[in-house]
């Protein structure tokens, strides 16, 4: 590429190349008179082993075939030939789609077309783990926007226009924060000034705005990032690029539940779906501040009583190699003990301030983050 | 405890009034509610007609009206046949005198065996309402009809003539009997349905018309010109035969010597059998039968059971026959449009002397509702059993059959089963055991509860194989998909992303398939008669049956070999023995009156054949699925034939 050029206007020869191979793989089968099939890495539970030196989850050795000898099989490999013309089709027009847009597109391709948009984002997915390239490359998004980031952190953004624009995450935006986009790979943001001593993940957007109003993110040099529940491959993978780029900590903020620990686990980690590119989107030295059973306690928190399905839950958990050291061991026996759940917002019991006058200094002092 | 007949009942009944007799005995006689007389009023009428219809050879059309009379429950009733007729001075016996009739002494299969009579009926109308009864007979096309109006002096049991008229009636022949009675016709008419319906099924012969009194017509159709064949009269077989009748048979043999009477007066005795229950019974075979004492007959009754004695001629009995049933069956339960009918039979058996048969067919799927449990239809001699469904042995039989073995749900594997099913069982007998004299349920005897069982069971089978079938053609048809659609849209996409022409799929074809797959169509093609070219009559077929009633049913077979070496077997096709075959392509290697075998020429892979046959003498709808074997193939090869299991 030209010194004068954007990196917005990417080299895409390496993805056509490898797009190519698979209906290379398919040619190759027919001609040799073999039923065509293509190899994947199996994406379940049972083929994911923790990568001791990346520290995250990734798959394992076993594949599975999709072969056309099976209805099945032969459907997916027939919605593979018709995403891949789609996204080769995309590259050449320099044109971008949505997944949703994608699974409507696919209307128009015969008994190719998806019967719903799980089906399609799967086989996304799947082309990613054949090709080894991202989503990003496939020029496809996700329809969510991603998350809100609020806190002293400086961005340049390639816009629309092909133009770069710095904004600051406090000085630029609004009281909603700074949104994350979709894509956040280096040709599209670049961190150009960072002044936090850590970045806080929130899990819900009630506390987000809680800790903006109180100008937390001031008050403590914190940047604040919300999750939006379950976050978002954007907000992880920025979470993860800031993280190692700026050399900053990480500290998780959810309510006290199962479902919570697992935000924690999968944006430490690494998710089950998307371990193929674990090494990108997790970030394994982020911790977790709380809610903890143990606050359930220490701070009295209203509570209420888990339910069958959060025992079973937290009992999967404690046999889960995520939780497997002794501060996540005795905070869900704990948790199992005492069998009340909290949440986040429940610390307003004292007051609207006490989140950020008290629980948090409390709790960042005990972590050595801050000084008392 | 003695079992009591009705008939010698009504006997000891003689000092009081039949009367009496028959408000005493209302319940069991089939009258005890003003609803179940409804319905036993038709249903005498009804039998009557068919009885004589079938007696004298001619399709029978009957006519049911019931009108609102001037109460809410005084209603008429009235039914017309297309019979023969009642000579006119045999009228009033019929009608006018309670238990007349000469069907209580025959041993043969028929209707009238199960009710009361129709003079019943006439009590009944003139005890509830104290109206008379019109009987309108005609018995030559050249007479006039004649009218008698008739009571009956309940003191003497007889028939007393209140009024006699002649009039000019339009049918050739016919009677039409009218009364009025006390009835329920809200809550009744569900049964009276039900009863004409169920009675047509089983009847395809006939053709019924029922008109309610909103003036709604319902007419049940004939469904088969074919009358069923003739039930004969046989002679008591020893082993059925009661005491009493053992004597009375005695007393006007003309036989001599007992060894003679036991020969020539019951069915089944040979020298040998006469011989040896003579011995067993200590007697002399030079006896005078009408000389003997009662412990004489009572040691010969004995010893009958303990002989050895070949079972009676089941020709006297006149079974529906499976292809009627299922036919009968599709019309009735067309608005249903059920998945598949299927029947089976089972040959003549015999309980305690008296020659039995069960037929039984089961209507699965279509709009039957899948949670309900299913509909039992039972039939006694070609009438329908209504109530006491709980108490009867057919109803016992299905339930001990596990139907969760063949598709259906059942609680526990026992009881009525639940499902999109009609089971329909038919017992014909020259004796039905009932449980009663209401006749409304068959009583406990292993030998037809065994048979009930056997006849369900092959049928269940039958749906279990059809099922799994279909289960197995529909996952190979997903592989027909595969391979001619999906599969050639992959190939040319591949070539399309690549720039090369497209590849050649036929190797892979046979490998994804991997089966020899046989595909049949049946179709119905309506002719002129001489249009049929008969390469062979199956001497079986009777020679009344018209060869072709205007419909061809050509059966289609095409077999295509995807397996990836040519395939060499042979194929059997079943053919129903009512069927006339006509031309055939291939040529066959062999015709029985069961099946045609192919011994089919190797099919080369990727390839196929076509096999076309033609049947006459059948109506639309009575083949409408090839039962095909496959034999020298590994049957896990074929889709669309199972095993050939029969002999050569």
């Amino acid at each position: 590429m030209g010194g004068g050029k954007l990196e917005m206007n990417k080299d895409y020869s390496h993805v056509i190349k490898k797009i190519d191979e698979i209906a290379e793989k398919v040619y190759a089968d027919f001609e040799r008179s073999k039923i065509p099939f293509i190899e994947i890495p199996t994406r379940t539970k049972s083929n994911i082993d923790f990568n001791e030196k990346l520290n995250v989850w990734k798959y394992g050795s076993n594949t599975s075939e999709r072969s056309a000898n099976s209805l099945k099989g032969a459907y997916m490999l027939l919605r593979t030939m018709y995403m891949t013309e789609f996204i080769k089709s995309m590259i050449k027009s320099e044109k971008s789609s949505t997944l949703r847009e994608m699974y409507y597109i696919s209307e128009g391709w015969n008994m190719g077309k998806f019967h719903s948009q799980n089906e399609s984002n799967l086989l996304a997915e799947d082309l990613e783990v054949i090709t080894s390239c991202m989503r990003e490359d496939f020029k496809l998004r996700p329809e969510e926007d991603g998350a809100r980031v609020m806190g002293n952190l400086t961005v340049e953004e390639i816009t629309r226009n092909n133009k770069k624009r710095l904004i600051n995450c406090q000085e630029d935006v609004g009281d909603a924060g700074y949104n994350i986009p979709y894509n956040v790979e280096p040709e599209k943001i670049k961190f150009k000034k960072i002044d936090a001593k850590f970045i806080l993940a929130i899990e819900t957007g009630g506390m987000f705005d809680r800790l903006v109003e109180n100008g937390f993110d001031q008050t403590h040099k914190s940047l604040l990032v919300h999750l939006k529940g379950q976050p978002a491959r954007s907000t992880r993978r920025f979470i993860q690029r800031l993280s190692q780029e700026k050399n900053i900590p990480v500290l998780v903020f959810t309510d006290c539940d199962p479902w919570s620990f697992r935000i924690f686990a999968s944006l430490t980690y690494g998710a089950i779906k998307t371990a193929h590119i674990s090494e990108y989107l997790a970030t394994p030295s982020a911790q977790y501040l709380g809610v903890t059973p143990s606050d359930i306690e220490n701070y009295d928190l209203p509570t209420d009583d888990l339910t069958s399905e959060d025992i079973k839950s937290l009992k999967s958990e404690l046999t889960d190699p995520r939780f497997q050291d002794d501060f996540w061991k005795g905070e869900i026996k704990l948790q199992l003990k005492l069998g009340k759940k909290s949440e986040q917002q429940a610390l307003a019991k004292y007051g609207l301030d006490y989140v950020t006058d008290t629980y948090l200094p409390e709790k960042l002092a005990q972590m050595g983050i801050t000084k008392k | 405890m003695k079992k009591v007949t009705a008939n010698e009942l009504a006997k000891k009944q003689k000092k009081i009034s039949v009367a009496e007799f028959f408000e005493k005995n209302k319940h069991i006689l089939g009258f005890g509610n003003p609803t179940r007389a409804l319905v036993t009023s038709v249903k005498e009428a009804v039998d009557n007609s068919l009885d004589v219809c079938e007696e004298a050879s001619i399709l029978p059309e009957v006519y049911v009206e019931i009108k609102n009379g001037k109460d809410d429950d005084e209603i008429t009733i009235i039914i017309e046949d297309n019979g023969p007729g009642i000579v006119k001075n045999q009228i009033k016996h019929i009608f006018g005198r309670l238990l007349y009739g000469s069907r209580f002494h025959e041993i043969r299969q028929s209707r009238g065996q199960q009710g009361i009579g129709i003079s019943a009926v006439v009590l009944y109308s003139q005890l509830s309402t104290g109206k008379h009864a019109k009987i309108t007979s005609k018995i030559d096309e050249n007479m006039p009809a004649y009218v008698v109006e008739l009571a009956i002096n309940t003191n003497k049991n007889l028939a007393e003539v209140i009024k006699t008229d002649t009039i000019h009636w339009e049918k050739p022949r016919g009677t039409r009997f009218e009364t009025e009675i006390i009835s329920d016709y809200k809550r009744g008419r569900r049964f009276v349905y039900e009863y004409l319906q169920n009675t047509s099924i089983v009847n395809p012969h006939a053709c019924i018309i029922f008109k309610e009194p909103d003036g709604s017509e319902h007419i049940f159709e004939r469904t088969t010109e074919q009358l069923p064949e003739k039930s004969n009269e046989i002679k008591p077989h020893p082993h059925g035969v009661e005491l009493g009748t053992l004597i009375k048979m005695a007393k006007y043999s003309k036989s001599r010597k007992l060894s003679s009477f036991l020969k020539t007066e019951f069915s089944s005795m040979g020298s040998r059998a006469a011989t040896e229950a003579i011995e067993k019974a200590g007697l002399d075979g030079d006896l005078k039968p009408n000389e003997m004492s009662r412990e004489q007959f009572l040691s010969l009754h004995k010893a009958f059971k303990k002989t050895k004695i070949m079972a009676p001629s089941t020709d006297c009995l006149s079974p529906i026959s499976e292809i009627l049933i299922k036919r009968s069956l599709r019309y009735e339960t067309s608005e249903i449009s059920p998945e598949f009918i299927v029947t089976s039979s089972r040959p003549a058996s015999v309980y305690s002397g008296n020659p039995f048969k069960i037929e039984v067919g089961l209507v699965y799927g279509g709009k039957l509702p899948k949670e309900e449990t299913v509909r039992i239809m039972r039939f006694a001699n070609r009438v329908p059993l209504l109530y006491q469904q709980g108490g009867c042995v057919t109803t016992k039989a299905i339930s001990s059959i596990d139907w969760r073995r063949y598709g259906l749900d059942q609680k526990g594997g026992k009881g009525i089963p639940s499902g999109p099913a009609i089971l329909l069982v038919h017992v014909a007998s020259t004796q039905i055991p009932f449980t009663s004299e209401s006749k409304e349920a068959i009583a406990d005897v292993e030998e037809i509860k065994k048979e009930v069982e056997l006849a369900f069971r092959e049928c269940a089978r039958n749906v279990k194989k059809h099922i799994n079938k279909k289960k197995k053609r529909e996952k190979t048809r997903e592989k027909f998909d595969l391979i001619t659609k999906i599969l050639p849209e992959i190939a040319k996409k591949s070539a399309d992303m690549l720039n090369r022409p497209i590849p050649k799929l036929d190797p892979i074809i046979t490998k994804i398939m991997d089966v020899v797959w046989i595909e049949d169509a049946v179709e119905y093609e309506k002719v002129k008669r001489e249009g049929i070219v008969q390469t062979k009559l199956i001497d079986t077929v009777d020679e009344k049956v018209k060869p072709d009633e205007g419909t061809i049913t050509k059966s289609h077979i095409i077999i295509i070999n995807y397996k990836g070496k040519p395939q060499k077997f042979n194929l059997y096709s079943i053919i129903p023995k009512e069927a006339v075959l006509g031309n055939i392509e291939p040529k066959p290697s062999k015709i029985t009156e069961d099946y045609i075998k192919w011994a089919l020429p190797e099919i080369p892979s990727a390839n196929k054949i076509d096999i076309t046959f033609e049947f006459a003498g059948l109506q639309e709808g009575d083949f409408d699925e090839n039962d095909l074997y496959i034999e020298n193939i590994n049957p896990a090869f074929v889709i669309g034939a199972d095993k050939w299991e029969g002999g050569n």
